[in-house]
């Protein structure tokens, strides 16, 4: 058998397993040095948001607890776990809130720890839960309209605004 | 329009002064911020972002020490303007190609930029030049505080500022040093260096942050970790490998001047020579070559250019830079020999007349 990036003859068959899919590879010396010395400069303690979400969902779970934890959604935003896994983007401040157990072992694993320690807000407002509802309540005027429902979306309009305006006399005093 | 002003200008991170600062171009620290009352990015709708767009925007106007900002729509702006502003690292690459509503502050020495509507609502980034982490830190600081005045900032009294990304949570501090390493390069021992860093989780990037390849022999350090530390200890872990890589480089560059003087002269005399008589060469071609005469400078092998001309050139000769000095579109082959033309006018001795 050839190396697949050249013509000298296969001495090195590796199966590459971390990722999704078992891979395999038939190398010559010279490639099989460059491709694990590649590797291990991957896998140096400076970790991907990918690689360790996928590490850590592998350990523990289940295929069903999986499949139930993916289904799992943010009464703010939306957003399901199915969905931060495969974006690696959460969908708003208040997933940090419902989704604290998924992601409190993610949050080890990227920093070693799960606290903060450094600045904090001045001015006090440190619960941000007044201001995260006024994302369900667009998002649900935004279906509303969809549905062709204005009656109710009139109606979160109207709580919109008042939310917004009491906003700004906090964000003011 | 006010951004050709800035074409011509040198920023205030790329002047070249400032101790060690012939390895250590520029410090740059970056804060994620995003507003409590809207979803992240990803999950915006355009009505969403226009109204993050527009209430960063109301709040900046209103701060009375930042009525000179150059504030830009960086959705209305040209490819070239957005490319341009990439390459004065002002913008990252990924907001300058996303698309809606999104936008950008800037101060006019360059000091410091907000973009809205990046990865998180907000990424405040303040650059000086050479080493500077402590005052980097204390003016970026006041900008987060001057903000936090007037935006409520999605904020958890166990995760800190709360970001779209898990790996920005915390802190949302990015510090990173920006180093020039020509000669680790040339001895091979550049990869050597990366791996102990990476051990200490330390992230080593190209010129252009994430993902971009070292340009030039540019090569950024910066801290992984968001969560867990405080802004200090951060500032610190950066601060505390620059020295030994600084001392590695110059043993690097001992070494060189010891074992092979007339190689190392040589690869500098030549790179030189190409830069001032090529009639069409590409940016890649370029940043190697500058890189060899910065080094050469430095090193005292070339007297006849001033290293502030040779770190400017480093970015002048970047397409988007090149597109806005000449004034026109030009495609890959009219670059290059515009870009060569370019870098003829600025080597030559300041002795020959310039060219008509």
């Amino acid at each position: 058998m050839k190396c697949q990036h050249c013509e000298k003859p296969a001495t090195f068959h590796i199966t590459e397993l971390t990722g999704p899919e078992p891979v395999e590879y038939h190398l010559c010396e010279d490639h099989a040095t460059k491709y694990l010395h590649a590797s291990e400069n991957a896998e140096a303690p400076a970790p991907t948001l990918a690689g360790v979400l996928a590490k850590q969902l592998k350990i523990g779970q289940t295929a069903e607890e999986l499949a139930r934890l993916d289904k799992k959604a943010c009464p703010i935003c939306g957003i399901t776990f199915y969905e931060f896994r495969h974006q690696g983007r959460l969908g708003c401040p208040h997933d940090y809130v419902c989704f604290e157990q998924e992601l409190e072992p993610l949050l080890v694993s990227i920093h070693g720890e799960k606290r903060h320690v450094g600045k904090q807000p001045v001015v006090g407002q440190q619960n941000t839960a007044d201001q995260t509802e006024l994302i369900r309540l667009r998002r649900e005027m935004q279906d509303a309209v969809d549905r062709e429902d204005y009656e109710k979306a009139s109606q979160l309009r109207d709580r919109i605004r008042q939310a917004e305006q009491k906003q700004k006399r906090g964000g003011a005093a | 329009m006010i951004l050709d002003e800035l074409v011509r200008r040198a920023p205030e991170w790329l002047r070249g002064v400032g101790p060690e600062s012939d390895i250590v171009v520029s410090t740059r620290v970056r804060l994620a911020r995003n507003l409590a009352e809207f979803p992240f990015i990803r999950r915006c709708n355009e009505a969403d972002r226009t109204a993050i767009e527009k209430t960063v925007r109301d709040r900046i106007r209103e701060i009375s020490s930042w009525t000179d900002l150059l504030y830009l729509d960086l959705n209305s702006l040209s490819p070239i303007d957005r490319q341009f502003l990439v390459e004065r690292q002002l913008i990252s690459r990924e907001i300058a190609d996303a698309t809606g509503a999104r936008a950008v502050a800037i101060e006019p020495q360059e000091t410091f930029s907000v973009m809205i509507n990046e990865e998180d609502h907000l990424r405040i980034q303040v650059m000086h030049s050479g080493l500077d982490l402590n005052a980097a830190w204390a003016q970026i600081n006041g900008i987060d505080d001057l903000l936090e005045e007037r935006l409520n900032f999605a904020f958890h009294e166990r995760f800190g500022y709360l970001t779209a990304c898990p790996t920005n949570v915390g802190t949302g501090l990015r510090v990173s040093v920006m180093l020039h390493l020509p000669a680790l390069v040339i001895t091979h021992q550049i990869e050597k260096v990366f791996r102990g860093l990476q051990k200490i989780s330390l992230a080593v990037r190209g010129l252009y942050g994430e993902g971009s390849q070292a340009m030039g022999d540019f090569y950024q350090i910066s801290n992984q970790i968001t969560l867990g530390r405080s802004e200090s200890q951060l500032l610190e872990e950066v601060g505390d490998v620059v020295p030994a890589i600084i001392d590695y480089e110059r043993k690097a560059r001992e070494f060189l001047l010891k074992e092979s003087p007339k190689d190392l002269h040589d690869r500098v005399s030549r790179a030189s020579g190409i830069l001032r008589t090529a009639q069409t060469i590409s940016s890649e071609e370029t940043m190697l070559l500058l890189s060899s005469v910065r080094m050469g400078v430095n090193l005292g092998l070339l007297t006849d250019v001033p290293i502030a001309t040779i770190n400017q050139l480093f970015i002048h000769t970047q397409p988007g830079h090149l597109q806005k000095l000449c004034g026109s579109e030009l495609d890959t082959s009219e670059r290059n020999v515009e870009r060569a033309r370019y870098l003829q006018d600025h080597l030559r001795n300041e002795s020959e007349p310039p060219r008509p």
